[in-house]
């Protein structure tokens, strides 16, 4: 059957309505400037001529009886390339406050048309569930009460650092001690890590503002901040340059980036922080890396020496090895050899029933120095979007669960277990990071939340911009294109870097010192929590509290 | 709040001696009890002989003594003493005891060919097998210490009161070391086991304040699965078990203590003479670094007495005294009545680095800063 085409009506065809955002344009404020369609980083909206009929009675045969009126004005596109991603960079350019996205109340139809040509959606961000996670409904109850003075955290000194890096038994290291045996090395960081962005996936004015608000804090506030490359190296003046203590550099299976760092060795004027191995992330378990063809731009593709403008997706295993064991093993050691066993070397691997099987693989490698555990909530910069939201661990259970098993075997104090994914993700990075530590992890890696609070990254859990993926960031952290980088100042970046890490040690200390605690990280003080969840409580051997 | 006393002196005194200094403190506790440990004993109506080890408990039933007796028979030991305490039951709060026990056996012959270090584990495991058997018994057996020339004390109750019910004010048993803490661990409800000074293997120690950081350390000393880390019904029994483990099992000096529970600042030790050990150190016994406001006083085998405080010296403590003779108080009246005649203005409070040691002649007690080079030939 044939069908009319004087209706348009294909199935892909939508309205506004179903969109999940609606531009809401207010036309007796626009001035028809055309900032907002210019800036649009999708070309949601667009600035058109129209024309309406002007109807008119009129009586005379001979005259027609409408005339028609050509008008400007602003309208929504709504094929789904073109919908509107609800970033407000709209709004955020508009000299009269006459437009703005608003999220659709409705359920949205666009969600069944994301997959145009058979290619199903990708996007940036990370798991699209709204709310409290399960970290921000943890609270600190065991107020120490019992004593007096208690602890003032405006007045008295904190110890608020952790330790990255292989720990010996205390027996052994005294034995290695008097026969003059290798050490682990170990650093003593903040226990807040910026978390895995690639140099590639972030735009280099991002980049640069972190490096220069790490810099600043270990530097001047005395906060020991580390930062994590991702995948993709690290431009070499950076290799080169003494700020690279402050650096964990990161590889991963599509080993880019590490021709340069292996040729910037000699020139290194101190060792990185630490290497990261990356055998897998929360945001996309199972999958490789992902940096989309829209960001490898001439710097990218130098820097991880491929061609410009080509698709580099990382495998989703490191193809040289032939089982986790073997590859923590023959990485770990190959990684510690290139840096004299002078540099912590550690896997990170996806929140997985599995965690506990490859940290008691790590307990036996002499060499592992720990462990790092992206949960289901992780962010990333590019993956199908049923990976985000459908795969992965929740990283509460899954840290807590690979502590008590350190604990039964007395070797809680010599792999450092960090955490991450969906720290922060409501704005309580504090209150999400100390959960995490008192459940196990000697630490927190932070990477979503950074970018919203250094760089004012739009993104949220309601599919809201999540378009890092394209290059089209509308506030210049995750795009290569100067036109759209430029927008983002570095010196603000790290000032806002430093702000966050201020605020953060002050919280810190409004935590700990109603607990009593000041003089070591209460990794494992799992007594001082609780939650009104008795199921979560059991779990997670916590206090039920109501 | 708790309140400690320690007195320390070449020639033996009666417990009631420490009592009465825990009376001057009164106004810091609650009188919820009262626990002793005594060390270099003589008694009155027993010629003890030091290397025979000494069983402290309370029998709680009738039936509870003969498990005992049995029990001790038949893994060999012979009781040589029984010190029979003139008790005023009615002044006892609690109704359950049977019996006090402070017995001396003889070590069973067939230790005889075990090396000093099996004898000090079976001595061990002796006291935790009596222990569990009255754990296991609806709780009518409490043993607080096996082990040469230590004798403990551990009842509810105004300390003074206790002391006078048990009869300790007869002077038929005395000491060279006192160790007193006036203060059931109420926090946890009331057990005995709860209740200061902790021992094991001959080392003692007592606090007051809190150990805020007790989850991870208790959870750390259970995974070495050392058998006498057990217990833990209060948050200070782990100060023992730590300083155990850095004498006993890491065989480092008494000056690692603290560098162990309250190790220095990392912008201190890299000042420090011995900075790249000592960090190394902390590192790896990171897990046991203490927290919240404690004072610790201990002693050992040897009759040292040991004084520290935590990192901010949240909980001051005073000692003071004379050649031969010293007390350590968390106040300076606890000092003045059990040493009224010194010099005065010889009285030192120590500050957080400091640790206090007064080795075994009681000449002079040392001041130590963990600042100060760390005696130990590898860290050099």
């Amino acid at each position: 059957m044939v069908s009319i085409r004087s209706v348009p009506s294909t199935p892909s065809s939508l309205t506004p309505n179903d969109l999940p955002w609606i531009i809401k344009h207010n036309e007796n404020r626009c001035t028809l400037c055309g900032r907002c369609t210019s800036v649009c980083p999708v070309g949601a909206i667009k600035l058109n001529y129209m024309r309406k009929r002007m109807p008119r009675i009129v009586l005379s045969s001979s005259e027609r009886g409408s005339s028609y009126k050509t008008f400007v004005g602003i309208r929504q596109r709504t094929d789904p390339a073109h919908r509107c991603i609800g970033c407000g960079t709209c709004s955020m350019v508009c000299p009269n406050e006459a437009i703005a996205p608003a999220p659709n109340a409705n359920d949205d139809r666009f969600r069944f048309h994301t997959n145009q040509k058979g290619e199903p959606a990708k996007r940036g961000g990370r798991r699209n569930v709204p709310g409290a996670s399960l970290l921000d409904r943890m609270i600190f109850n065991r107020i120490s009460m019992l004593t007096d003075p208690a602890l003032d955290a405006g007045r008295h000194e904190f110890q608020l650092n952790t330790l990255l890096g292989r720990v010996l038994p205390p027996e052994e290291y005294l034995r290695r001690k008097m026969s003059g045996e290798w050490i682990p090395p170990t650093r003593e960081i903040f226990p807040f890590i910026i978390g895995s962005m690639s140099f590639g996936a972030l735009s280099p004015n991002m980049w640069l503002g972190l490096l220069q608000g790490v810099a600043y804090c270990n530097e001047v506030l005395g906060i020991p901040v580390v930062m994590a490359t991702g995948e993709g190296g690290c431009p070499p003046w950076v290799l080169k340059s003494p700020f690279l203590k402050y650096i964990i550099l990161q590889i991963a299976s599509g080993y880019f980036g590490w021709d340069e760092i292996i040729r910037a060795i000699p020139d290194m004027q101190c060792e990185p922080a630490a290497i990261e191995i990356k055998y897998g992330q929360g945001a996309k378990p199972g999958d490789g890396g992902l940096l989309m063809w829209f960001k490898v731009s001439k710097l990218i593709a130098r820097l991880r020496g491929v061609p410009e403008g080509v698709d580099l997706p990382s495998p989703p295993d490191h193809q040289t090895l032939y089982s986790i064991e073997e590859s923590v093993m023959k990485m770990i050691q190959s990684m510690s050899m290139a840096w004299d066993f002078k540099v912590p070397v550690y896997p990170k691997i996806s929140g997985s029933t599995s965690a506990k099987a490859v940290l008691n693989n790590l307990v036996r490698n002499p060499y592992a120095s720990g462990l790092l555990i992206d949960g289901v909530d992780g962010g990333t910069g590019a993956a199908y979007n049923v990976s985000m939201d459908a795969m992965g661990h929740p990283i509460a259970s899954n840290v807590r669960e690979c502590y008590l098993d350190l604990c039964a075997q007395g070797k809680q104090n010599e792999i450092p277990l960090f955490a991450a994914g969906g720290v922060g993700k409501n704005g309580n990075i504090t209150q999400n990071g100390l959960a995490l530590i008192m459940l196990g992890a000697s630490g927190v890696h932070i990477g979503k939340y950074i970018m919203q609070a250094a760089a004012g990254c739009l993104g949220s859990e309601r599919n809201r911009c999540n378009v890092c993926n394209i290059g089209l960031c509308p506030k210049g952290i995750t795009s290569q294109n100067p036109k759209l980088y430029r927008r983002l100042d570095p010196d603000q970046v790290a000032e806002r870097v430093a702000e966050t890490f201020m605020s953060i040690r002050t919280e810190m200390k409004k935590i700990l010192a109603p607990l009593g605690r000041s003089q070591s990280l209460p990794i494992g003080m799992s007594d001082a929590m609780g939650i009104e969840d008795k199921d979560v409580a059991d779990k997670l051997k916590i206090q039920y509290v109501c | 709040m708790c309140r400690l006393a320690l007195k320390t002196a070449n020639e033996p005194f009666s417990p009631f001696d420490v009592l009465q200094a825990m009376e001057a403190m009164q106004e810091g506790y609650d009188g919820s009890g009262l626990g002793l440990l005594l060390r270099g004993m003589e008694f009155a109506d027993f010629k003890y002989e030091t290397k025979n080890p000494i069983l402290s408990g309370i029998a709680h039933t009738e039936k509870a003594l003969h498990r005992l007796n049995t029990f001790m028979q038949d893994k060999g030991f012979d009781l040589k003493y029984d010190h029979e305490f003139d008790i005023d039951a009615a002044s006892i709060e609690a109704k359950d005891r049977h019996k006090y026990f402070l017995r001396v056996y003889k070590l069973p012959a067939s230790w005889s060919s075990f090396n000093e270090e099996q004898v000090e584990s079976e001595l061990m495991m002796t006291r935790l097998a009596l222990r569990r058997d009255g754990e296991s018994n609806d709780n009518d057996l409490t043993v607080f210490s096996f082990w040469p020339d230590v004798a403990m004390i551990k009842e509810v109750g105004w300390p003074l009161g206790v002391g006078e019910a048990l009869g300790l004010d007869a002077g038929r048993i005395k000491s060279r070391i006192c160790m007193a803490q006036g203060r059931q661990n109420t926090n946890w409800g009331i057990n005995l086991y709860a209740c200061h000074p902790f021992f094991i293997q001959g080392i003692g120690t007592m606090t007051n304040g809190e150990n805020t950081a007790f989850i991870p350390i208790r959870d750390w000393l259970t995974g070495t699965h050392f058998p006498g880390y057990i217990g833990y019904q209060s948050d200070s029994e782990v100060f023992a078990h730590i300083l155990h483990y850095v004498i006993k099992q890491l065989k480092l000096p008494l000056e690692a203590y603290k560098h162990v529970i309250t190790p220095l600042k990392t912008e201190e030790l890299i000042e420090h003479p011995q900075g790249e050990f000592l960090r190394g150190l902390r590192d790896v016994c990171r897990r046991l670094i203490i927290d919240g406001p404690n004072c610790v006083m201990a002693s050992l085998p040897d009759e040292t007495s040991m004084l520290v405080m935590d990192a901010k010296k949240l909980r001051p403590a005073t000692i003071g005294g004379k050649p031969g003779e010293w007390a350590m108080a968390s106040e300076m009246c606890g000092v003045d009545a059990m040493i009224p005649d010194r010099d005065r203005s010889l009285d030192f409070m120590p500050m957080r680095e400091h640790t206090i040691i007064v080795p075994p002649d009681r000449q002079e007690f040392q001041i130590w800063s963990q600042f100060d080079q760390f005696p130990l030939p590898q860290a050099a």
